[in-house]
């Protein structure tokens, strides 16, 4: 693995993260935390890992970005904190 | 700087631990809480996936030269990543969509009995 | 609540970097984790299954309990989510207060172009399934892909329009139907003499010598076995988004 590729990989994986938390906005915080899945998908790739980031991009990145959106349009959009 | 080499991929783990379990136990709203909840389940998976890797080696399908004529399937176990936490980690990833489906039925339910979303409202209208 | 949580979260970090010297190195390839069970399931899996990709052999074939536990666990889930969350007849004005009033979409681009991607989503999520023996894939990305073809047709038409393709009754028989395959092709080696989900027990089935059979009945139970757990997967996807998104009322989606 390439070093300096690598190390901003897992700072974005990071930052996303805390990111994904600290949004207000419930709809915001569901992409970013697609954002998340996917960046882990291309960590796992790295890692000669395929089949399992093929689950997690389809599973994470697609269905489970979707239903937290669908639970965020059904209720409160703004978290209080 | 050598420890770090060994180990960086245990101590982004660890990091995803902690910033999974703050979330879960600290965050007011319920839905931040499952968010949390998926946070550590990946970073468990990260666990186990960085444990099966072997340095220089390819995925886990087999590769095939032609000897003679005839397709032979190279079969060295150390050309090939760990295929044993890869099939652990497929089945955990499915078992986690299906538990987060669960906890954000749960969160909806929650909503429309009490109106809010928010823990600190819900135990005020519990007491 | 906030400072508790990031001090318990804190000493949790600190307790688990002072373990970090027994755990292996990373890309050690003499570790315990990878020399001894993994290292005969490389070794060994072309021989006995002829199936390059040994992720699928081992999870279709040598662990093959733990995928049908699984795709049970799946199938629990949506039956717990109905359980729940179901409800009939006409929303009241009182407990429909808080949903979102209704934007019909508007087709002009999201449908057009929904009616161009759903066909290959569909295609390319069969390819993956029938597949998984070569390339990475195989029964769960396959029906996390076909199920993301249905929801995107629900997203992007009327929640109706989707359930008048995929009905609830048909999606809860499939949900079901995926796990009784997967049990079914284990109780049929049981009826040919061999033990539950031994797929070499299907032998009989195919033309060889024994243990040229033996080898391809369990290339092809394998292949039917992904099959149950793409069904399960496939309708599960769109049933937990349908019960999701229309709060139970069946009515309407995003």
């Amino acid at each position: 693995m390439i070093w300096p590729y690598d190390f901003g990989l897992l700072l974005l994986v990071v930052i996303t993260a805390i990111l994904a938390l600290n949004l207000r906005d419930l709809m915001g915080a569901s992409i970013v935390f697609g954002t998340y899945s996917f960046l882990m998908c291309l960590l796992w790739t790295a890692m000669a890992a395929v089949d399992v980031a093929f689950t997690e991009a389809a599973v994470g990145a697609g269905v489970s970005t979707v239903f937290f959106i669908a639970t965020a349009y059904n209720i409160k959009k703004e978290a209080k904190d | 700087m050598e420890w770090l080499q060994i180990n960086y991929n245990y101590l982004l783990v660890i990091v995803l631990l902690m910033i999974g379990l703050w979330a879960m136990i600290g965050k007011n709203n319920l839905v931040k809480k499952c968010i949390g909840m998926c946070i550590f389940q990946n970073a468990i998976i990260m666990f186990f996936i960085s444990m099966g890797v072997k340095a220089g080696s390819t995925i886990p399908i087999l590769n095939y030269t032609k000897i003679d004529g005839v397709k032979t399937y190279l079969t060295e176990a150390s050309m090939y990543a760990n295929p044993l936490t890869q099939i652990l980690m497929l089945t955990a990833i499915v078992v986690g969509v299906a538990t987060l489906g669960m906890a954000l039925t749960l969160v909806q339910k929650i909503y429309s009995e009490y109106g809010t979303c928010e823990e600190d409202e819900i135990l005020e209208k519990l007491n | 609540m906030k400072v508790l949580s990031l001090i318990i979260a804190l000493v949790m970090g600190a307790l688990l970097t002072v373990i970090l010297d027994d755990l292996p190195a990373w890309g050690d390839a003499q570790s315990p984790a990878n020399a001894h069970v993994s290292a005969y399931y490389l070794e060994n899996a072309y021989k006995q299954t002829h199936v390059p990709n040994v992720v699928t052999a081992v999870l279709a074939d040598y662990r093959g309990f733990d995928t049908m536990f699984e795709t049970g666990v799946v199938f629990v889930a949506v039956i717990g989510i109905m359980a729940i969350l179901r409800r009939e007849g006409v929303p009241k004005g009182a407990k429909s207060r808080k949903r979102p009033p209704h934007q019909p979409p508007d087709p002009a681009i999201t449908g057009v172009a929904t009616r161009f991607i759903v066909p290959f989503m569909q295609i390319f999520g069969l390819y993956v399934i029938a597949h998984g023996h070569y390339s990475p894939g195989g029964g769960f990305q396959g029906g996390v892909i076909l199920g993301a073809s249905v929801i995107l047709m629900a997203m992007t038409g009327e929640l109706k329009s989707a359930l008048n393709r995929m009905s609830e009754d048909w999606f809860i028989i499939m949900v079901g139907l995926g796990f009784l395959i997967f049990a079914g092709v284990g109780l049929a080696c049981m009826f040919y003499g061999g033990n539950f989900l031994d797929y070499s027990a299907l032998a009989p089935l195919f033309s060889g010598t024994p243990q040229e059979a033996a080898i391809t009945a369990r290339y092809h139970a394998m292949l039917w076995v992904e099959i149950g757990v793409g069904f399960t997967v496939m309708s599960s996807m769109f049933a937990i988004y349908t019960y999701l998104a229309s709060d139970g009322w069946m009515d309407r989606g995003l």
